[in-house]
């Protein structure tokens, strides 16, 4: 069995590792690194469960094989709170019981987080579409949808009317 | 026992691909290889990651046209400006495939080479004369974009083949596309239906070239030359819309799936050629 050599940046630490050439990026994550907070939903691109940032992309890290992670900068849900302090998508998904099973979660905050790097003031439209590739099955998405909006405007300083 | 490699350049890629034993795959955004070879459908013994060519994860303009590398995700072709403006509807098939994530990942050579039938992209290059440039072992040659696909899952590609870039032409004035699939929900989903329209139009409004090219209606997307006829000389008046509806049903070979009865798919490839000529027409008017 020939490993890779493959070094990366993960969450802003230098990492590095060996993995077979077939292996995910997921794979690598949860059982190599420990790093289990991107789940496997379904293995094929669909739920977005896995959801993770390389060099600035949001990709889904089972379509990624980890081989592929050589010299690339990768964000994970494990990144996202600074210490103690949630980000604050993470402290609105709370307020608002923006998830029930929680499967999904990891995946729907790094998608929500890097809408909000590129666009501070999406409509509610954009953000649905921008979601689209992360599945949950138990909240019907509209506190999930809410949160992302209102966090949107907490960050820009402004007040939402609570409706 | 798989081999990965990521070659520096194209002819190094093209040698590890001529000289693999067994199954070679190239890997450019994945989205489709990984989930093949998840479900067990591919078991590659090579993988060649293209990705490491230098510009082949690039869009630049040349002779007036562009030159998208093999490897550009739809996120980036969604992104450069001067390519939108000029090829809406090419970059709105590309950017309708999968979800934001697979968009970070999905490329135009993919969408090709994976050969669906319904594959979004597709139409709207052929639709734009868009060609490819394919490297081998025997050098490289430009493929239109149309001679590629040769069945569902099927291409023309010889082994060492690979696609490096596609070329789009340069753009006369008063000229647009225009892309629209159905599907029965509003994201992430497979085309029922595809429809490519790229118009250019005289300073009255009059077609004076047309493409039309259909998608999921046949085994590979297909080139209706009566539609483009049914354009060619008219404004868009209802008399031209009925004529290009018939000939895009009239070009439909369809299958009968749980996606689309035969008779659907065919009244739905003329509402589909309607709606994007349409939308063809009126960008390219407004320029």
């Amino acid at each position: 069995m020939s490993k890779k050599h493959v070094s990366t940046t993960i969450n802003g630490e230098p990492t590095e590792f060996l993995c077979e050439p077939q292996l995910t990026l997921l794979d690598v994550l949860r059982d190599e690194l420990e790093l289990t907070g991107s789940k496997e939903g379904c293995s094929s691109g669909d739920c977005g469960a896995c959801s993770v940032v390389v060099d600035g992309r949001v990709v889904c890290s089972c379509l990624m094989l980890a081989v592929e992670a050589e010299g690339k900068t990768i964000e994970t849900i494990e990144g996202m709170a600074k210490g103690d302090k949630l980000h604050p998508l993470q402290q609105k998904f709370l307020e608002y019981a923006a998830l029930q099973c929680g499967f999904c979660t990891p995946g729907v905050l790094i998608a929500a987080k890097a809408l909000l790097d590129r666009n501070p003031n999406p409509t509610e439209e954009e953000t649905r579409y921008w979601l689209a590739g992360n599945l949950c099955r138990c909240t019907g998405y509209d506190k999930i949808i809410r949160a992302v909006l209102d966090t949107a405007a907490d960050m820009r300083g402004e007040r939402v009317a609570a409706g | 026992m798989l081999s990965y490699s990521a070659p520096s350049t194209v002819e190094e890629a093209v040698g590890i691909l001529a000289g693999a034993s067994g199954m070679a795959k190239v890997l450019s955004g994945g989205t489709d290889l990984l989930v093949q070879m998840r479900s067990g459908r591919v078991k590659p013994d090579v993988i060649v990651d293209i990705k490491k060519i230098p510009g082949i994860s690039s869009i630049r303009e040349q002779d007036g046209g562009f030159v998208i590398g093999a490897a550009t995700s739809g996120a980036e072709l969604g992104e450069c400006a001067p390519l939108v403006q000029a090829w809406p509807g090419v970059v709105e098939g590309a950017n309708l495939i999968g979800s934001t994530q697979v968009q970070g990942r999905a490329t135009l050579a993919g969408n090709l080479c994976n050969a669906s039938p319904a594959a979004d992209s597709v139409p709207a290059l052929i639709a734009a004369r868009a060609t490819c440039v394919v490297a081998g072992p025997n050098g490289q040659r430009e493929v239109p974009v149309e001679g590629v696909a040769t069945g569902p899952g099927k291409t023309s590609l010889k082994p060492g083949e690979f696609i490096v870039e596609f070329h789009l032409p340069k753009r006369p004035p008063h000229s647009a596309d225009a892309y629209l699939r159905f599907i029965p929900r509003t994201e992430m989903d497979i085309a029922v239906v595809g429809a490519a329209v790229n118009v250019t139009l005289d300073g009255a409004g009059v077609c004076t070239d047309a493409r039309v090219v259909l998608g999921a209606v046949a085994p590979t997307a297909v080139v209706v030359d009566e539609a483009a006829k049914a354009l060619i000389g008219h404004k868009l008046d209802e008399a031209t819309l009925a004529a290009l509806d018939t000939a895009a049903r009239g070009a439909c070979k369809p299958i009968d799936d749980k996606r689309g009865t035969i008779a659907y798919r065919t009244k739905v490839a003329g509402v589909m050629a309607r709606r994007a000529a349409e939308i063809a027409y009126a960008r390219a008017g407004a320029r």
